[in-house]
């Protein structure tokens, strides 16, 4: 499934014009990268959490050539997936 | 930021109103979630891909009573983020 997918789903459903849907689907977007850019996190019930986190650096390897790389420190967006959603993926 | 601070930024800038702003976040999610029963992968460009990791069986132990217990497989829900999201973030 991919994002046009869902906003056909939103055209059908709600009957919106497809550039409005788009333009909906599009600003939720925009506003939770907005929101995790600014190191903030979102929480949405019986779904998950976007949160972000600082790494430190480390040294690596590159698997192909074995060679040591530093990786270097770094914010990273995790997910955590809600208590709700765990359990529909198990039905 | 919950859902209802969303559904508000959403509506801010009056070309969205919030109720419909609020159907749209309900039935997005509710995409990406029925999707994943299935254990279809869902691909939201410019954000990330959510699918489905499989979990095997295993041993684990009560660590209260040292019990050895079968943890049963399971599925779980896995999201990487897009390229453009993770420079977002940096």
């Amino acid at each position: 499934m991919t994002k046009s997918d869902i906003v056909n789903k939103i055209v059908e459903e709600m009957g919106l014009l497809k550039p409005k849907a788009e333009e909906a689907v599009e600003s939720v977007i925009n506003l939770v990268k907005d929101t995790l850019s600014k190191g903030e996190a979102i929480i949405l019930r019986r779904f998950g959490s976007f949160s972000v986190r600082d790494k430190n650096p480390r040294i690596g390897r590159n698997p192909k050539t074995g060679e040591e790389a530093e990786i270097t420190a770094r914010r990273v967006v995790r997910f955590k997936s809600g208590r709700h959603l765990k359990d529909v993926v198990n039905k | 930021m919950n859902r209802s601070e969303l559904i508000k930024m959403m509506a801010n800038g009056e070309r969205i109103s919030s109720k419909t702003s609020e159907k749209v976040i309900y039935l997005f999610i509710n995409a990406i979630k029925i999707a994943l029963s299935k254990g279809e992968k869902v691909t939201i460009s410019g954000f990330g891909t959510f699918s489905i990791a499989q979990r095997k069986a295993r041993k684990g132990r009560n660590p209260k009573t040292g019990e050895v217990i079968t943890i049963s497989e399971k599925k779980v829900p896995r999201f990487k983020p897009s390229e453009s999201l993770r420079q977002a973030v940096e």
